[in-house]
């Protein structure tokens, strides 16, 4: 339930995840990702034992290989709804939790009851790879970055290396996250690359920008992903354990890379504090943690300043193997950007529904063994906007 | 989107029309806040510290530090695939703004953290684009 203190109106259990669906991953030329994006907003509601009459809300991202201006309305459109609560979200890779969050205020202030957001795109068959590197790139600043000719990998290297000069980290550190990532996504069916790696396949891996390699890199994917969020109330007679929201934060600290003040540190601190301290919680308390995993190194920088490893010792922790299922903090369950798949802005929603899986116990071979408490975290830009879930079953409420 | 798109060339905007008209002279100019001495780059309409709109373009050093940097292995676009592996880099202005560029005139493997580097222009389309190379 929803209830004020000082002002402010707390979240912690008023809304709930009660479905969750993804479409198939990987090369997909047979379906656009507006087709995709009704196909997983379907799937989702009929997850949570619903119908398309029952969602008074929705909330999408648009698709860089099919864009339209106002997607949301569109997908209402092409769906036949008329949502009371209707929003396109847009903040990179950190759009999905931060719709999560909004959507949650939407329901807590009275705007609508039950909201599916469904988030869909096909960069690998719906866009040239040209066309793919050009809209990527185009997060750059257009006078002061975008003549530079950097490529997002190009972006992120610049944070990579600024990492390994100021606290004596390694590529084989860098590698030991996607090493982890590939025996995650090994025990995932849905997941695109499931040949496990080794860190030496990683350091052998062609150089895209220094120092990051091919491996060190998420996929390029077609997919799209969706979750029904609902008032608590309504979700105890969903089919499903619900997982609810117990706590969310946002942080931002630039737009373009070179406004950042810090290469190594990012608004993640804050993104964390908040989500933990509206949850009454902190990290120790987690059973697995899904991390925006764009690039290896961003991963590390996250968990540091999400409060996971101390600063500058997110690489050992990963290179001793603590990360992997059933150690002490499993990371990125389900295989992740960097091996699971990655479609763009949808791409963290994958992270969202694999922390449902987990919360209900059906993530098979993968499952966390009594996961009850989850943090998912994802962010945008070039290290710049983020956003933290705590999630959790109901014995945690 | 066409894949022969020539290099990005920078659109002036009314805010940053001095920027790069002093490039086009041959220096290197940020802004500085005359009611509070705030040093910004890139040129805003406010001072991004006291917010006053009191704000001056001005010549500095052109010399710099290397903040951090990579060496593209595969270019952005078929624009640039001739110049492939080259060097995008941070730079610490000597005055303290940071700003984006390559390492012209430099292998790029020998570009490291911490290099001392100095102004150079590029031409590119209708302007003069700030580059860096070794000082
Ligand atoms: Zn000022």
């Amino acid at each position: 339930m929803v209830t004020r203190h000082g002002g402010q109106v707390s979240l912690r259990g008023a809304t709930a995840l009660i479905g969750a669906a993804d479409t198939a991953v990987g090369k997909l030329p047979g379906i656009s990702p507006t087709a995709l994006c009704a196909e997983a907003a379907l799937a989702a509601i009929a997850d949570a034992g619903l119908t398309l009459d029952d969602v008074d809300g929705l909330v999408t991202c648009t698709s860089m290989a099919e864009p339209h201006m106002y997607h949301a309305q569109m997908m209402a459109e092409y769906l036949q709804i008329t949502p009371r609560y209707c929003v396109t979200a847009s903040a990179g890779g950190g759009t999905t939790f931060s719709v999560i969050y909004q959507a949650a205020c939407a329901i807590a202030a009275g705007m609508c009851n039950t909201v599916v957001i469904s988030m869909a795109d096909s960069l690998r068959t719906g866009l040239s790879r040209d066309q793919a590197k050009i809209m990527q790139s185009s997060t750059g600043h257009a006078q002061f970055e975008t003549p530079y000719g950097s490529t997002v990998p190009g972006y992120y290297a610049l944070i990579a290396n600024a990492y390994l000069h100021e606290y004596g980290a390694t590529p084989e550190q860098f590698a030991a996250v996607a090493v982890t990532a590939r025996n995650h996504a090994a025990l995932n069916p849905a997941a695109e690359q499931r040949t496990p790696i080794t860190i030496d396949d990683v350091l052998a891996s062609r150089m895209i920008a220094d120092p990051l390699r091919l491996l060190d890199c998420s996929l390029v994917s077609d997919g799209g992903s969706a979750v029904v969020l609902t008032r608590a109330d309504r979700a105890k007679s969903a089919p499903h354990a619900p997982v609810y929201l117990l706590g969310a934060g946002e942080a931002l600290s630039h737009e373009h890379i070179s406004q950042a003040a810090s290469l190594t540190t990012s608004a993640a601190r804050h993104s964390g504090k908040r989500a933990f301290e509206a949850a009454g919680l902190t990290p120790s308390d987690m059973h697995f943690a899904q991390i925006y995993d764009c690039f290896t190194p961003v991963v590390l920088i996250e968990m540091e300043d999400l409060g996971f490893c101390p600063t500058g010792l997110a690489g050992e922790f990963f290179a001793a193997g603590e990360a992997n299922l059933g150690a002490t903090l499993p990371v990125n369950t389900h295989g992740g950007l960097l091996s699971h798949c990655h479609p763009g802005n949808p791409g963290s929603m994958f992270a969202l529904t694999e922390s449902i899986q987990q919360l209900r116990h059906a993530a098979g071979e993968r499952q966390v063994q009594n996961a009850h408490l989850g943090l998912v975290h994802a962010q945008g830009g070039i290290l710049s906007s983020h956003c933290s879930l705590v999630l959790g079953r109901e014995e945690t409420l | 989107m066409t894949e022969s798109a020539p290099k990005p060339v920078p659109r002036p905007s009314p805010e940053t029309q001095p920027f790069w008209d002093a490039c086009e002279r041959g220096e290197l100019t940020i802004q500085r806040c005359e009611d509070c001495q705030n040093l910004q780059h890139y040129p805003r309409v406010r001072c991004t510290s006291c917010r006053s709109d009191n704000l001056a373009q001005v010549a500095v050093s052109g010399l710099g530090t290397v903040r951090t940097f990579t060496i593209n292995r595969v270019p952005v676009s078929a624009a640039y695939a001739a110049d492939v592996p080259y060097a995008v880099a941070l730079i610490e202005l000597a005055e303290g703004p940071c700003m984006m560029a390559n390492i012209l005139h430099c292998d790029p493997e020998r570009v490291h953290i911490g290099m001392a580097v100095q102004i150079t222009y590029e031409p590119r389309g209708e302007v003069q684009l700030p580059q860096f190379k070794p000082a």
